[in-house]
């Protein structure tokens, strides 16, 4: 349930001309009654205005409160008193002007009654539409507030899923330039370059938006640059990525933290050298890239997919909306991640 | 004279302490190892009194490494970040130091770890074996001959005291690890291992029945058709363990 928001100018006119029917009512049937049309027109717009008055007044003093079965006695007290007070007046008015018309005062005395019952009910579907309009207005609210907290949470959390740097491979990388900075300074200061692009990288990013597999590409070969330093004696990489597949879309900085975890488990699995390679094709409308490292199965105790994994799980749930775009296999001594990305038409 | 030998998966890594080294005359490096296993070949062999090693290394960790070894040398351990890691050296006042780290800092290792007496050095490297590290866990890292065999904890039907010694129990035979009984009865995971006897934890997974043995005592009766004996205590661990 929505409420257009009407300005509130429109509201008071809707309000004024709700009454200007009433008043025409109640003058026809002053004038039917045996009045004529002068006493008709000032009785009922005497009348009128003052309950047009009191319906504004129960309105106002509602919407300072949050509508609730205490508040509901209170109003039906508030709106008795008010009618009772609206009759006092209107007698009190309509025997000044028109004290003097023949038989009125007695048609005043003896209809005070109804007016009475008139002007109550009036007020009384005032109070309720005002009670109905707050209340819907309070739920629309909160509700907005509650989606609000829940999209600053998601957005909080995809920036953290995303920034979640390994502090080894940052530490490890800078004493790797340490080293190279005594035996070869041209090498220590291009590993700078790129550990600094690598990190620019990272910081840069919308969490939200997709990239190119290509742009991708090109962040991830930074990371395997800086590895290759690293590990070069031991680390090969290969890349197997048609043109057609490079312009397929992704959301950016997926691939470095299942690479990271394909490295990790590859060279601290096996003594010898290793090669991961990366593999991305079309499927069914899904890019799939499958990266794949080799393992000891003899040795491998490891348990799970470890924490990086579980990140990219994570913000691949909280972006598609599905939990089943990450997989693992293991087939003789190789282990494969395979990330399904939907393509939108 | 001290004999060196530096263990990191990383060469770039090791050349920094090849190049630190070069300054102090009175240590000579005697070998590298790019892995643990090199490292317990390289150290058993050449018997250095110093090694500089690496947390995070291929197959086995640092930790692991030293574990294995019948007579571990002096240890300065060089790591990049390791949160757990450091706890431990701090609770135990071993020297490490975080790459990257400067020629100072390094010197000062090296200060410290000559000033330390034979006696300290020695105790060292037994406190470390007493570190509980997140592998353990899941593998128990054992010594066969001149061999490593890594033994997933899973696969282990149950572990037997024996002098200051482990029996490991498993399907391929037992192996011998030198660690405590209450080592193992902190480190692996309690809702699956259990100590029911002063020399005894059981895999609960290998567990099929549990029998009267006399009026009070039970014994329990593995898959691979071993009875062991339950203490009482062990019994009502077992008991409650198992909801019974």
């Amino acid at each position: 349930m929505s409420i257009p928001s009407l300005p509130y100018s429109r509201i008071l006119l809707a309000y004024a001309g709700w009454w200007v029917i009433w008043f025409i009512e109640l003058s026809v049937v002053l004038v039917q009654y045996g009045f004529d049309w002068n006493t008709a027109l000032v009785d009922a717009l005497v009348t009128q205005s003052v309950f047009a008055l009191a319906g504004y007044t129960i309105n106002s003093s509602m919407h300072a409160y949050q509508p609730s079965g205490k508040h509901a006695l209170y109003v039906l007290g508030w709106s008795i008193a008010l009618a009772a007070l609206c009759v006092v007046v209107q007698r009190a008015m309509l025997n000044q002007f028109l004290g003097d018309v023949p038989s009125y005062a007695s048609f005043l005395n003896s209809s005070l009654w109804i007016r009475g019952a008139f002007g109550w009910l009036m007020i009384m579907l005032i109070a309720v539409l005002t009670w109905f309009w707050v209340y819907v207005k309070d739920r629309q609210e909160s509700e907005q507030r509650k989606n609000e907290a829940i999209r600053l949470t998601r957005e909080a959390e995809l920036t953290n899923l995303r920034q979640q740097l390994q502090p080894h491979f940052l530490f490890n990388s800078l004493n790797s330039i340490s080293a190279l900075v005594m035996v070869k300074p041209e090498q220590a200061r291009t590993m700078v370059q790129q550990l600094s692009d690598f990190l620019r990288g990272t910081i840069r990013k919308d969490d939200k938006a997709l990239v190119s597999l290509e742009e991708e590409l090109h962040h991830l070969q930074l990371y395997l640059d800086i590895e290759k330093v690293r590990f070069g004696h031991r680390l090969i990489t290969v890349i197997e990525c048609s043109p057609e597949v490079n312009q397929l879309k992704l959301p950016s900085l997926i691939l470095q933290p299942v690479v990271e975890n394909a490295i990790k488990f590859g060279l601290y699995d096996t003594t010898g050298t290793i090669t991961i390679t990366l593999r991305g094709e079309l499927d069914n409308n899904m890019l799939k890239v499958e990266v794949t490292n080799p393992f000891d199965e003899s040795t491998a105790a490891r348990t799970g997919t470890g924490f990086g994994l579980a990140s990219v799980q994570r913000r691949l749930d909280l972006l598609f909306m599905r939990n089943d775009l990450l997989g693992t296999s293991k087939n003789s001594g190789t282990f494969v991640t395979t990330l399904r990305i939907p393509q939108s038409a | 004279m001290t004999s060196v030998i530096l263990i990191d998966d990383e060469p770039l890594a090791r050349s920094i302490v090849r190049e630190y080294l070069n300054h102090h005359s009175d240590f000579r490096i005697i070998g590298e190892c790019g892995d643990g296993f090199e490292g317990v070949k390289e150290i058993s062999q050449k018997k250095p009194d110093l090694i500089f090693l690496d947390i995070q290394m291929p197959k086995i960790n640092g930790f692991e490494m030293l574990e294995i070894l019948e007579n571990p040398p002096g240890v300065i351990f060089t790591t990049a970040f390791d949160e757990y890691a450091m706890q431990a050296f701090e609770r135990h006042a071993i020297d490490y130091l975080l790459k990257p780290f400067s020629k100072e800092r390094f010197d000062k290792a090296l200060s410290k770890w000559k000033s330390m007496t034979t006696a300290e050095k020695e105790s060292t490297s037994s406190l470390i074996s007493s570190i509980s590290q997140p592998e353990e866990r899941h593998r128990i890292v054992v010594k066969k001959g001149s061999n490593l065999v890594i033994v997933p904890v899973h696969s282990i039907f149950y572990l037997e005291a024996f002098d200051d010694y482990i029996k490991v129990h498993t399907r391929d035979g037992f192996y011998l690890k030198k660690q405590t009984m209450s080592h193992y009865e902190k480190t692996l995971d309690p809702s699956q291992f259990i100590r029911i006897h002063r020399s005894f934890i059981i895999n609960l997974q290998e567990l099929t029945r549990i029998e009267p043995m006399t009026k009070d005592t039970h014994v329990a009766l593995l898959k691979s058709g071993v009875r062991v004996q339950l203490s009482q205590a062990g019994y009502a661990r077992l008991k409650e363990v198992l909801g019974i």
